[in-house]
């Protein structure tokens, strides 16, 4: 509602009257208005390598790399590669965020753990993919346990620094109430605790679905004889450009569909919010 | 009936700061008997939210004795109604499952006490709202209905209204009036706003700092509703105010209310 609001603001003022059925077209428009950018980019693209500005193995044209995801696609092998990707993604995430959640949970609550783990964990954060990459491998080989493992190191810092700041910045006045209305210690983290901390739990988990994509693709391309990763490692060796074109665009379509669906829930779970949704600038 | 519902006695409080200490209360007596509607006024920094801390079971680093019922206070329940002048609801929660916070609203005895605070607070029809959807006014009647639900043996306020403008404030006033008198609660309500404690309360509680004691307790005998223009309402408030410029200069919110 009040986005439709804010939005008619800016476009509908000189046709007021019509309302309603001027609202409901308005967001065509403002979908049409998303995509002109790169509708045009697209267009100039593909106008440009017919005309033979481009050098068509360092950049295929659109209708090119579109060919070969229909032909990846028709051959199943894109669908395969995607699974496993998807499957180690997911084990990845699960394994990560879910220690993460916990992890921020506990140190969340307790004090103690906070002096206790924090400042390890904070110290092991900052490690980059790529240099404990050989590691894992070095321990776990080249089969899926490095890959999964990698992917939730990554997915599980995120998760944990937000679940932590979000229980740490519920309102200290809640807590008073919440005392003076002898809540136990179970409906104090169910009923306070959890709920005022969750936007910043979705905030970490919007992140660690990101992270673990971008592991996902540094586990894939060190070592691995499968997956979109692969997919596009392999075509660089062999520079086939369009395949690469294609695992990216897979990557970037996946992970921006994971993150649309996490954002669906959030608006659904946090409508209690009061918070700027953006204005006219 | 108890004429010792609520009992202050001989209570000091002192906190230690490093330039001397600040005696925010003492020797206060005080007592209140069940059903009883009392306003404390007094400027800023007399102690009145010290007082009402102490009762609340916020603060128990005083000296002297209180009691409820009898009952020493150790610390905070639920038999203490609290109020601060902002409601301090739950945000993620709507109105019902506000005031119903820890309890069930499944339960049936829950349920229609929830539904029958909310008649009495004047949020029919607001059930389902969320606190972002509420003026002030209504949210700090869903705090009201929130400790009523809970059946305290004393509702403490503290500047409850102070936060609302000047209209929203007289309203809020009438509608504890009534809640009040329908509920028989017990009350203490601190207030910086001269009409709004001759207003309410059957007895004022006159407070003065540095430091913080009771200076006069005036029993207002007019029958409630009151009326604000009356002669004999105007009469009591000139009284009370009186009992300020024997102390000291412009102290309280002495404006004409609304
Ligand atoms: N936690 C505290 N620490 C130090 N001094 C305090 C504290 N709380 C209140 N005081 C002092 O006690 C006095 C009374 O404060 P308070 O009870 O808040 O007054 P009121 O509510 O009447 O405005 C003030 O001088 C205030 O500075
Ligand atoms: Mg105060």
């Amino acid at each position: 509602m009040q986005q439709v609001e804010t939005r008619s603001a800016i476009s509908a003022k000189p046709k007021k009257q019509i309302g309603r059925s001027i609202r409901l077209s308005l967001r065509t428009v403002n979908v049409l208005l998303s995509l002109l950018l790169p509708v045009t980019v697209l267009i100039v693209w593909q106008g440009a390598g017919m005309l033979g500005l481009l050098n068509p193995t360092l950049l295929p044209t659109p209708a090119v790399i579109l060919q070969e995801f229909i032909d990846l696609t028709r051959s199943g092998e894109l669908l395969a590669h995607l699974r496993i990707s998807s499957w180690r993604a997911l084990l990845g995430f699960l394994l990560g965020g879910g220690l993460g959640l916990a992890a921020g949970l506990w140190v969340g609550f307790s004090y103690k753990a906070e002096r206790l783990v924090d400042p390890s964990l904070q110290m092991l954060r900052t490690l980059p993919h790529l240099a404990v990459a050989p590691l894992f491998i070095l321990w776990f080989g080249f089969d899926e346990t490095s890959k999964v493992l990698l992917i939730a190191k990554g997915a599980f810092f995120p998760m944990y620094v937000n679940t932590f700041l979000g229980i740490r910045s519920v309102d200290n006045k809640l807590f008073d109430v919440a005392e003076a209305l002898q809540f136990s210690r179970w409906q104090l983290m169910t009923k306070l605790m959890l709920p005022g901390a969750l936007p910043n739990l979705f905030l970490g988990l919007r992140l660690s679905i990101g992270v673990a994509w971008l592991g996902l693709v540094v586990a894939e391309m060190m070592g691995s004889s499968s997956g979109i990763g692969y997919l596009i490692n392999d075509a660089r060796y062999f520079s086939i450009t369009s395949v690469v074109f294609v695992g990216i665009l897979v990557f970037a379509a996946f992970g921006k569909l994971t993150d649309s669906l996490v954002k669906l829930l959030e608006r659904r779970m946090l409508r209690w919010q009061d918070s700027y949704k953006g204005g006219d600038l | 009936m108890s004429q010792e519902w609520l009992l202050v006695q001989g209570v000091n409080r002192v906190f230690p700061a490093p330039s001397g200490d600040i005696v925010a209360l003492r020797n206060i007596d005080l007592r209140v008997s069940e059903g009883q509607l009392v306003t404390i006024i007094g400027p800023s920094g007399c102690g009145k939210s010290t007082l009402l801390k102490i009762i609340a079971g916020l603060d128990t680093s005083y000296e002297g004795q209180v009691l409820l019922n009898g009952t020493p206070i150790t610390g905070p329940s639920i038999e203490k109604g609290v109020i601060f002048q902002e409601p301090r609801l739950f945000p993620w929660l709507t109105v019902e499952k506000n005031i119903a916070a820890n309890l069930p609203l499944r339960r049936p005895d829950v349920r229609q006490r929830v539904d029958e605070l909310i008649e009495l607070v004047r949020l029919k029809g607001f059930e389902k709202a969320y606190p972002r959807e509420l003026s002030g006014g209504m949210a700090q009647r869903v705090a009201i209905a929130r400790a009523l639900l809970r059946n305290p043996a004393v509702l403490l306020l503290d500047e409850p209204f102070g936060a609302l403008d000047a209209f929203t404030r007289a309203h809020m006033q009438e509608v504890l009036l009534d809640i009040w008198q329908q509920n028989g609660t017990t009350m203490l309500l601190v207030t910086h706003d001269l009409d709004e404690a001759v207003f309410l309360g059957e007895r004022v509680v006159v407070m003065n700092p540095r430091p913080g004691q009771i200076s006069s307790i005036q029993t207002i005998d007019l029958p409630f509703p009151r009326k604000r223009t009356s002669s004999s309402f105007q009469e009591m408030r000139r009284i009370v105010l009186s009992e300020f410029e024997k102390v000291e200069g412009p102290v309280v919110d002495a404006g004409a209310g609304i």
